[in-house]
């Protein structure tokens, strides 16, 4: 039964540089673990406008915390610290 | 695309004596400026958006790192240029903002599109991630030194 994706909203301050990179390691992790998943790339300000239609937001910039899904940061995709754990924590975020 | 294809010699710093993140800054801004890349206004909306939104890194190793950048209106050319400092000066946490990040490896970002620059990005952050990389980018002397290293280190 093929499942609906999933979108993960990743938000950065302007919307380019690291939120691209992130995006890209989420879509290629979640791809390896089997998950079927979308990602969005948007700024910060834009989060609350974005966050309904998601299943999951990772940034890399202070964001609201209270829009009713899981807010992970994603710092980890760019400095390699505790990358291993915060996948988990997206895969793990998504199969609920 | 490999790194060095955006990162000019005459973008390249060592050893920098600088004093604050601002002096970095604006000398790697008109760096940028005088090879084309950026436009009038670069330096100072990059200014601000690192008082706004800080770009430091906290490392795995003993140096950490800061990736100043701003929106593309700003940018004509996406390119790099790369700071080594001969001592940290003070950044602000890209996650925490109060928080400082003493940053000894500066690389700005001029990107000319969003999400247009992704192995480029990739590349940057495969830096990032490689302390070893960095203990021997800080320890260059010059130019062709670093984009040897670089170069050396990228996918094929």
């Amino acid at each position: 039964m093929p499942e609906e994706s999933k979108l993960v909203l990743v938000a950065c301050g302007t919307a380019i540089a690291t939120s691209t990179v992130v995006a890209v390691a989420i879509e290629e992790a979640c791809k390896a673990a089997g998950l079927n998943v979308r990602t969005k790339q948007c700024k910060a300000a834009e989060v609350p406008i974005f966050a309904k239609e998601a299943d999951l937001i990772v940034t890399t910039t202070p964001v609201p915390q209270d829009l009713g899904i899981p807010v992970i940061q994603g710092l980890a995709f760019l400095t390699g610290i505790g990358k291993e754990d915060v996948l988990k924590q997206i895969v793990d975020a998504l199969k609920d | 695309m490999r790194i060095t294809e955006f990162l000019k010699p005459e973008a390249i710093v060592l050893q920098q004596d600088a004093q604050s993140a601002e002096e970095v800054i604006r000398l790697l801004g008109t760096k940028l400026h005088d090879l084309g890349y950026v436009k009038e206004g670069f330096i100072e909306a990059t200014l601000r958006r690192e008082a706004e939104m800080p770009t430091g890194l906290p490392l795995a190793g003993e140096f950490h790192a800061a990736i100043p950048h701003v929106d593309i209106e700003y940018v004509h050319r996406s390119a790099l240029a790369l700071a080594t400092l001969s001592h940290p000066v003070v950044f602000y946490n890209m996650v925490e903002k109060d928080q400082e990040v003493l940053a000894s490896l500066v690389i700005m970002l001029a990107l000319d599109q969003p999400k247009s620059q992704i192995e480029m990005l990739q590349q940057v952050s495969g830096i990032l991630q490689n302390p070893d990389l960095i203990r021997q980018l800080m320890a260059a002397r010059t130019p062709q030194e670093v984009l040897t290293l670089l170069d050396s280190q990228a996918a094929p």
